[in-house]
C-alpha cells in the first residue's frame, strides 16, 4: 500500500503531463509539424541511439577488461575509469567548445603549424554532442556492468570452458548474456539522459524535442505547446523503458549460493595488454584529464584575475545538503517500490513503478511545471486551512521552500535509484526470502537483514549516482529554487550562457570535485569488499 | 491426530493449463517422517511450496496441528506458520555465519535462550565450533547441516525438505542420509521432504507417498509400497518390475512362471497382468530349459539378467555377484512370489 502511495505521489507530475495529450491542441501540433517537428523527432532519436550504442561498447569493453583482463593499470583504470560520472555534460561540452572551436587554441594551433586551409570538422553537430555524452555517461553502463561481471560464479565460466568453448565464445556466449540485465540498465539510464538533456543540447546549438520545448516555453511563453512537446518526450521514455523490460524477457538472472567468488582473470600480454591499456587512457584523458586540466587552468587564471563568482561558498554548500537529502530520499523510495514489487510482484505496483520512472525522460523544466501546478494547489490549501484554523497567514510552505525542489528531484530521480536497487534485488535468490519468511520474519525484518546487506553494492550505486545527478541538475532547479537558494549548477550556467569560460571554471571545477567524493568513497567500499571476499575470512 | 492434513489441494499455475497438484489428500501422524516421491514434474515440490505457504492453492484445505492454513480463498503467511523448510540450494545468508543464521528465526527469544539453543541445535546437527564461519567455506554437506540446524531452530512442528540431497555426492549422500534421518528422529520433528530418489524415500520415511502428474497414487510405509503396490505407476516406478500377461482360474492366477496363489477380489476368467521384480525369480541352468538368458547387466553386488520367457516375455532377475552364465544359456525358472500383485486388464490407464 505504501509503495503504491509513494508511486502514485511521484507519478501526478507526469500524469499532469500526460493529461494534457488528451486535450490537444491541434494548432499547435500542425504549427510544430510544418515548422520544425521533424527535424527535432528526427535528431532526437539519432542522438538517443547514437549515445545507447556508444556508452554500451565503450561501457561494456571497459568493464569487462578491467574485471576479467589483468594489464599494466588495471588497479588503477578499475576506479578511475568512474571518475568522468562527476562531470556534467553540459561542462565537458563547454570546455571542449572552447577548447576545439575556430578560435580556440587547438585550432589555432593547428592552423599555426600546417597553415590557414585546416579546419577540424564542427563540433557544435549531432556527432559531437553524441560524443560528448558518451563521454560522460559511459559510467552508467561501466559501473553497473562491472558489479555484474564481479558477481558472477566462475563456475559458469568454468562448465562453458569445460564444454569446450572458447574464450570469445564464452564472453559471448554466458559472460554478456548473464549480465545483461545491469547493462540494460545502464544503457537505458545514459539513453534516458540523452533524452533529457538540456544543457548540452542548448550549448551546442543542436536541436531536440528538449531544447525546443524550453526554447517555446521561455521564448514564447507557449506553455500549452511545450507541454504537448514534453508529452512527445514522455512516449519516448516509454518506449526506452518497454525496450529494456523485452531484453530483459523472462528470464531470470540470479546467480548460485556461493557469494562473490575471487575473480580469476586472463593475463594480458603484449599487443593486447598495450591496447587495453590505450583504450582506457584514452578514455580516460578525453572524458576526464582534458576537462579537468582545462578546468584547472582557466580556474587559476580566474582566481589570479581574482574573478571568482561571489556566493561561490553558499552555493556550495546548498549543493552539499539538497543533493544528500535529495540521495536519501530517492533511495528510500526506490527501496520501498522494488522491494514491494519482489514480495508481490501484482501488475499494478508493476505499471506504478513504470510511471514514476518516466520522470527521468523528462526534462526537469517540465517536470517543474508538473509539481508546480499541483504543489502550488496544495499551497493554496494548506494555506487558506491554517489562516482559518489560527488566523494566521503562513505563506507558502511547500513551494517556498525547498521542499518542492526535493520532491522534483525525487519524480526525476526516482528512475536512477530504481534500476540499481531493481538490479541488484533481482540478484538475490528468491529462496533467501522465502527462507527468512519460513523462520518467521517479516516483510520488515527480511528486509533489513538479509536484502539491505546483500543489495548493499546496488545501494550505494544508487546514493552515489542520485547525489552526483542532483548536483549537476540544471533546468528543474532553475525553476523551482526557492528565493536565495542558489546551487553550484545555477552559478554555472549563468556564467556559461555568457560565453565567460573562465568565471564559470571554478564553480565547475568545484562541481567536479564534489561528484568526485561519492564516487571514490563508494569505489573504495567496493574495492575493500571485493578484497575481503577474495582473500577469505579466517577460520577459527 | 494428525499434524499435517491436506483434503483436495489443488494448484493450478496457467488457467487451462493441467494442474501441477490436483485433488491432494494426505495426512501425516505426530512424529512421522513422510517421503513425497515422483518424477521430476509430479507436482512434489508444488505440494511442499504449498505447506510452506510460498504459494496458495486454488481449492483444498490445509491444516497443520488442526489448524486451518489454507483455505479457498485465504492463507495464512508463511511467517505465520511456524514451519521449518530446508531448501534444495540451502538458501543460507551468505552475508551471516553459521550462528547468524541458525539465530535468524530465534528473534522471539531471550538472548540467553537465544544462545543456548543455537547451542543444541549445532549439537544435533554436529557443527559446534564452526559458529564463525561463513556459508562459503563450508563444505556441502556441512552447509545441509547448518540448513537443517537454522530450520530446526525454532522447534517447528513440521519441517519440510526440498530434494534435500540432490546437491551431494554420492558417498556423502548416503552418510547424509543416515545422519539427517538421526537428527530427525532425536528432534522428534515430524518431516515431510521431497525426492525422486526412491532409495532416499526408502531409507528415510515412515510413509512413502507416490506422485504422478499432480495426483497421490499410494500413500504407504516403502515395505508395503515395494511388495504391495497400488498401481501400475507405482510398481514401475518404485523398484524394477516385469509384467507378466495371466489368467486368473478357481485354482489360482495361471502364468508362465507356474499357478499363484490367487488374491482375494478377483473372479475366475479375468485376464490380468502380475508384477514380477527381480528379486522375485530363481534359476538354474539346464540343457534343457526353455527359457533363454538374452541379457546381463553388472552392478558390483549382483548380476541382472534378462530372461526370454517361451512365450517371448521378458523378465529381470537378480543372481549374487559372482555367478556368470554368458548370453545364450538354457535355464530352469523358480518363482518365489511372496505377495502375487496383480493388475486387472481392464483397469488398465
Amino acid at each position: 500500500m505504501a509503495a503504491l502511495g509513494a508511486a502514485g505521489l511521484v507519478s501526478v507530475p507526469i500524469l499532469t503531463v500526460a493529461w494534457s495529450l488528451t486535450h490537444p491542441a491541434w494548432a499547435v501540433w500542425a504549427h510544430l509539424w510544418q515548422t520544425q517537428l521533424p527535424e527535432l523527432l528526427l535528431n532526437t532519436v539519432i542522438l538517443v541511439v547514437e549515445v545507447g550504442l556508444g556508452v554500451l561498447v565503450l561501457g561494456t569493453a571497459l568493464a569487462w577488461l578491467v574485471t576479467a583482463c589483468e594489464f599494466p593499470g588495471r588497479r588503477v583504470f578499475e576506479w578511475a575509469l568512474v571518475l568522468p560520472l562527476a562531470l556534467p555534460a553540459y561542462v565537458i561540452g563547454f570546455v571542449f567548445l572552447g577548447l576545439f572551436e575556430y578560435a580556440g587554441p587547438v585550432q589555432s594551433a593547428l592552423r599555426g603549424w600546417l597553415g590557414p586551409w585546416v579546419r577540424l570538422p564542427d563540433l557544435r553537430s549531432g556527432w559531437g554532442v553524441a560524443l560528448m555524452m558518451t563521454l560522460v555517461y559511459y559510467p552508467y553502463v561501466y559501473t553497473l556492468g562491472r558489479a555484474a561481471f564481479a558477481e558472477q560464479a566462475p563456475e559458469f565460466l568454468e562448465s562453458a570452458r569445460g564444454l569446450g568453448r572458447s574464450r570469445t565464445a564464452i564472453l559471448f556466449g554466458v559472460t554478456l548474456p548473464l549480465a545483461r540485465p545491469a547493462l540494460a540498465a545502464g544503457t537505458v539510464l545514459a539513453c534516458m539522459e540523452a533524452l533529457a538533456d538540456f544543457g548540452t543540447v542548448a550549448t551546442f546549438s543542436f536541436r531536440t524535442l528538449t531544447e525546443a520545448i524550453y526554447r517555446v516555453w521561455h521564448g514564447m511563453f507557449d506553455r500549452v505547446a511545450a507541454t504537448q512537446l514534453a508529452a512527445l518526450l514522455l512516449g519516448l521514455a516509454g518506449t526506452l523503458l518497454w525496450l529494456e523490460r523485452l531484453s530483459r524477457g523472462r528470464a531470470r538472472f540470479t546467480h548460485g549460493r556461493r557469494p562473490a567468488p575471487p575473480p580469476v582473470r586472463i593475463a594480458l600480454g603484449g599487443v593486447r595488454a598495450l591496447g587495453a591499456c590505450l583504450l582506457c587512457t584514452a578514455t580516460l584523458g578525453l572524458a576526464f584529464g582534458l576537462p579537468v586540466g582545462q578546468l584547472v587552468l582557466w580556474a587559476v587564471e580566474a582566481v589570479a584575475r581574482d574573478s571568482v563568482p561571489e556566493r561561490f561558498a553558499r552555493a556550495l554548500g546548498q549543493s552539499l545538503v539538497l543533493g544528500g537529502g535529495a540521495a536519501l530520499l530517492v533511495t528510500a523510495v526506490a527501496v520501498l517500490l522494488a522491494y514491494a514489487f519482489r514480495r508481490q510482484p501484482t501488475p499494478l505496483v508493476g505499471v506504478a513503478t513504470r510511471v514514476a520512472g518516466l520522470g527521468y525522460a523528462l526534462p526537469g523544466a517540465v517536470i517543474a511545471v508538473g509539481v508546480l501546478q499541483p504543489l502550488s494547489w496544495l499551497d493554496r490549501a494548506l494555506a487558506e486551512s491554517l489562516e482559518r484554523l489560527s488566523g494566521v497567514s503562513p505563506g507558502l510552505i511547500v513551494t517556498g521552500s525547498a521542499a518542492g525542489l526535493l520532491f522534483a528531484y525525487l519524480v526525476r530521480f526516482l528512475a536512477v535509484g530504481h534500476q540499481s536497487v531493481e538490479a541488484t534485488l533481482a540478484r538475490i535468490p528468491r529462496s533467501l526470502d522465502e527462507a527468512a519468511r519460513s523462520l518467521g520474519a517479516r516483510g520488515g525484518r527480511t528486509l533489513r537483514m538479509i536484502h539491505l546487506p546483500l543489495a548493499r553494492r546496488g545501494l550505494l550505486a544508487a546514493l552515489t549516482l542520485v547525489f552526483v545527478d542532483v548536483m549537476k541538475e540544471l533546468p528543474a532547479t532553475l525553476l523551482l529554487r526557492p528565493f536565495g537558494l542558489e546551487t553550484l549548477a545555477v552559478v554555472v550556467w549563468r556564467r556559461t550562457a555568457e560565453s565567460l569560460w573562465v568565471e564559470a571554471a571554478v564553480p565547475a571545477l568545484a562541481l567536479v570535485l564534489v561528484g568526485l567524493g561519492p564516487v571514490l568513497l563508494a569505489m573504495r567500499v567496493v574495492g575493500a569488499q571485493t578484497r575481503r571476499a577474495g582473500g577469505g575470512l579466517p577460520s577459527p | 491426530m494428525s499434524l499435517l492434513r491436506l483434503e483436495g489441494v489443488t494448484k493450478r499455475f496457467a488457467a487451462g493449463a493441467p494442474p501441477a497438484v490436483d485433488g491432494l489428500s494426505l495426512t501425516a501422524a505426530p512424529g512421522e517422517v513422510l517421503a513425497l516421491l515422483g518424477p521430476s514434474g509430479c507436482g512434489k515440490t508444488t505440494t511442499l511450496r504449498l505447506v510452506a505457504g510460498f504459494d496458495a492453492p486454488d481449492a483444498g484445505v490445509i491444516e497443520i496441528r488442526g489448524e486451518r492454513v489454507a483455505a479457498p480463498g485465504w492463507i495464512m503467511p508463511p511467517e505465520a506458520r511456524g514451519v521449518g523448510v530446508v531448501f534444495q540450494d540451502y538458501a543460507l545468508f551468505p552475508h551471516l555465519s553459521v550462528e547468524a543464521n541458525v539465530t535468524f528465526g530465534l528473534a522471539h527469544l531471550a538472548r540467553a535462550s537465544r544462545a543456548r539453543r543455537v547451542r543444541e541445535v549445532l549439537d544435533l546437527v554436529g557443527l559446534v565450533g564452526l559458529e564463525a564461519r561463513y556459508p562459503h567455506e563450508l563444505s556441502g554437506g556441512q552447509q545441509q547441516r547448518v540448513a537443517l540446524a537454522r530450520a530446526l531452530a525454532p522447534a517447528p512442528a513440521l519441517i519440510l525438505l526440498d530434494e534435500p540431497f540432490s546437491n551431494l555426492d554420492a558417498d556423502l549422500r548416503t552418510a547424509m542420509r543416515e545422519e539427517i534421518s538421526k537428527i530427525l528422529r532425536a528432534s522428534g520433528t515430524t518431516a515431510m521432504f521431497v525426492t525422486h530418489d526412491q532409495q532416499e524415500a526408502f531409507a528415510l520415511a515412515d510413509r512413502v507417498g507416490v506422485l504422478n502428474a499432480g495426483r497421490l497414487e499410494q500413500v504407504a510405509p516403502p515395505f508395503e509400497l515395494y511388495h504391495r503396490p497400488g498401481t501400475r505407476f507405482v510398481a514401475e516406478f518404485v523398484g524394477a518390475a516385469d509384467f507378466l500377461r495371466s489368467m486368473v482360474t478357481e485354482d489360482g492366477i495361471v502364468s508362465e512362471l507356474g499357478t499363484l496363489a490367487r488374491p482375494p477380489g478377483l473372479a475366475p476368467g479375468q485376464a490380468v497382468d502380475i508384477m514380477v521384480r527381480p528379486d522375485d525369480i530363481d534359476f538354474i541352468p539346464h540343457p534343457e530349459g526353455d527359457v533363454v538368458v538374452v541379457g546381463r547387466q553388472f552392478h558390483g553386488d549382483e548380476h541382472l539378467y534378462r530372461l526370454r520367457l517361451t512365450s517371448g516375455a521378458r523378465v529381470h532377475a537378480v543372481q549374487p555377484s559372482t555367478t556368470l552364465y554368458p548370453v545364450g544359456t538354457r535355464v530352469r525358472v523358480v518363482a518365489n512370489l511372496l505377495h502375487v500383485v496383480a493388475f486387472p486388464l481392464d483397469e488398465e490407464g
